[in-house]
């Protein structure tokens, strides 16, 4: 036989039928589901007189829109738009009967930290999203990517996508990292590499010593932003850090039957000699602290680096980064540690996880956020919440001035009531930098934990290494 | 779906790199829970000032572009969010056809799914359609899925590329779900195997 990438091994053992053309009917395991993009799924079955094939493997949870300032069980926190769409979520979880963590209940969250932390997301699934960050789930091993809302339907409808096979990549990060740098660096500096564009038509597997060092925290940061950088998933191999993750989780096997996956999942890796269509290297040692200074995530320099000249690039990204510069109100030649901040987002699939919070209260502890700046904490699910508390975590954020909020996607997308308004400049821990990405004519930069916190205490975006 | 036929229209041309689709519809529109009525906020914030009037520099404002069916666009179009709102707002505009060096993988799909045909050029043949969208409303380009070809308004004749399975789709306007499900046998059959191996799924 010959020898198969981890994709090809998750593909081959999820088609359910292959056409002459190589058009294949790939078998969903779990189907993860958000207010934002499934009411049309769902009336689309209804219209059609359809069930839903395995609500047993559908998981549904309002994130996008929800509040995450307290009372928020109360309707009237939300707009009529807002409410009618969690309502109808409510209403399709419960009709069609899978299962559903509403608001009320302390395990929703953001749908991408709520599923591996109930042990939903296992290695070597497939899992889907109506959402693009569902690659947040390749860090288990698992094949996950995001859909549109024909495709929920026809997932919900049938328990497959028709898929054509994407092709292989691999992105290896060798040796360690420096300290300062983190998950989010090595996947920002990625993109840095290859452009947003650069995955497209490709499935990603991170690999290297640098990744085998991660967390699985730190793992599905990295996996999240593969879509950033244009993959359809992004995969990491499974080990003791995976296994160990799993084990015990709500929904993962038990007993007999985790020794029996435990056997399968040790089969899931790159085998000796496989076929890669493209290779990207970076040198852990060489990634350094990064921020975005643009309106794409490729927009990606080292924090110590200054604000480009469009001249500089080539091609269409001239007018792009020109439109850019001038969307983000900065100066070329600026350093980037002059630019002034004044609002501070830590939170989202990207970064909402324990790991992430416990990075933040490193830096902060004992300090104080800068005078007049607007620092929000928002925990990836009511879980991640409950235990920043009671690790004491959440008593620093405060004492610090940031506010510790509810469970949501918040400002990352900005559906729900917190946005940045006009001319406020956001050092975000999100995954998205795109104009009024979270708010009309708001600024974004993408950093990590620790440079958000960093940059909450000095009002400029800093290197998280001079307060080291 | 409708069937997807041969026809001529107005292409408008928008070079911009990386358009994603946070601008293609931003999020505030994304609430409501129909597939209809997105295309009044195409572009908003491209499109219009904070207090509704248009920007009339932008090109789907200036009055040789309001008619547009086909768009031209630059490398990398729809990237970003999974929002099938994206390609709706485009579909209720009017917009059929887009023409980019690449497009992100999900909008990509999910135009298919709603009858619109993405077309995948190399940048010269995207510049010749450019150069061609740029004479405004008395350019009108005719798209031939059958053939797989688009004349641009002085004849020339430029082949594409399209997967045969989605072009068979949009040719008869065929229904995924539908479709899929005449397979459900296979289904079955795989969920039984499937079930047994890994019966901790």
């Amino acid at each position: 036989m010959s020898p198969k990438t981890l994709y090809d091994k998750i593909w081959d053992a999820h088609v359910a039928h292959e056409a002459d053309d190589g058009t294949c009917l790939l078998y969903i395991d779990r189907h993860l589901v958000h207010e934002v993009t499934s009411a049309q799924a769902f009336e689309g079955l209804r219209m059609a007189g359809r069930k839903v094939r395995a609500p047993e493997k559908t998981i549904a949870v309002p994130d996008h829109n929800v509040p995450t300032t307290e009372g928020r069980d109360d309707p009237a926190q939300m707009t009529e738009e807002s409410r009618i769409q969690v309502q109808a979520l409510d209403t399709n979880a419960k009709e069609f009967g899978v299962h559903y963590y509403p608001v009320s209940d302390v395990r929703q969250g953001i749908v991408h930290i709520v599923g591996p932390e109930q042990g939903w997301t296992l290695p070597g699934m497939t899992v889907v999203c109506g959402d693009s960050h569902t690659a947040t789930h390749g860090a288990f091993g698992a094949l996950a990517h995001g859909i549109g809302t024909s495709e929920v339907e026809h997932v919900l409808a049938t328990q497959t996508l028709i898929q054509k096979k994407s092709k292989n990549m691999k992105v290896e990060i060798t040796g360690k990292l420096k300290p300062g740098v983190t998950a989010k660096d090595i996947t920002l500096a990625v993109i840095g590499e290859t452009g947003t564009g650069g995955g497209t038509g490709y499935v990603i597997e991170y690999c290297g010593e640098a990744i085998r060092d991660l967390s699985m925290e730190g793992r599905m940061t990295v996996c999240n932003m593969a879509i950033e950088g244009g993959a359809r998933a992004g995969l990491i191999a499974p080990d003791e850090t995976t296994f160990n993750y799993v084990k015990g989780r709500p929904h993962a096997p038990k007993a007999g039957a985790f020794e029996q996956a435990l056997e399968y999942w040790k089969t899931l890796f790159t085998d000796e000699g496989a076929h890669f269509d493209k290779v990207v290297t970076l040198k852990g040692e060489d990634i350094q602290p990064v921020v975005t200074w643009g309106t794409s995530p490729e927009d990606v320099l080292p924090i110590t680096g200054v604000v480009p000249n469009p001249e500089d690039f080539e091609g269409g990204k001239v007018e792009a980064a020109r439109r850019s510069i001038e969307y983000m109100g900065l100066t070329p030649g600026q350093k980037l540690t002059d630019i002034e901040i004044d609002t501070v987002f830590i939170g989202s699939c990207t970064n909402g996880r324990i790991e992430d919070f416990r990075a933040v209260a490193d830096v902060v502890k004992g300090k104080k956020i800068k005078d007049g700046m607007r620092a929000m904490i928002v925990p990836g699910s009511g879980l991640v919440r409950a235990q920043a508390e009671e690790e004491g975590l959440a008593d620093i954020f405060r004492e610090a001035g940031f506010e510790w909020r509810l469970a949501g996607c918040s400002m990352c997308l900005a559906m729900n009531p917190d946005q940045l308004s006009e001319g406020e400049r956001c050092a975000a821990t999100s995954n998205r930098n795109f104009e009024g990405r979270q708010g009309y004519k708001g600024r974004t930069h993408l950093v990590s934990p620790a440079m958000a916190a960093a940059a909450a205490l000095t009002g400029k975006l800093t290197d998280i290494r001079e307060l080291m | 779906m409708e069937k997807f036929e041969t026809f001529s229209g107005i292409a408008a041309p928008m070079p911009l790199v990386n358009i994603d689709t946070d601008m293609i519809i931003p999020k505030v529109f994304l609430k409501s829970i129909a597939r209809t009525g997105f295309g009044a906020n195409l572009f908003d914030e491209m499109r219009f000032n904070r207090d509704g009037t248009e920007i009339p520099d932008f090109v789907l404002n200036k009055p040789q572009y309001r008619s547009a069916q086909i768009l031209i666009a630059g490398d990398n179009f729809g990237c970003g969010s999974s929002r099938e709102h994206a390609p709706w707002a485009l579909d209720d505009f009017g917009i059929k056809v887009i023409v980019s060096t690449s497009f992100a993988d999900i909008f990509f799909n999910n135009s298919f799914k709603n009858g619109m045909l993405p077309i995948v050029l190399p940048q010269e043949q995207v510049d010749v359609l450019m150069a061609d969208a740029e004479k405004g409303e008395n350019a009108r380009m005719t798209v031939d899925l059958e053939a797989q070809e688009i004349t641009t308004s002085d004849g020339d004749v430029i082949k594409f590329e399209v997967d045969a399975f989605k072009k068979h789709c949009l040719l008869n306007g065929l229904d995924d779900i539908g479709l899929t499900m005449e397979k459900e046998a296979s289904i079955d059959a795989f969920e039984a195997k499937a079930g047994a191996a890994r019966p901790w799924v």
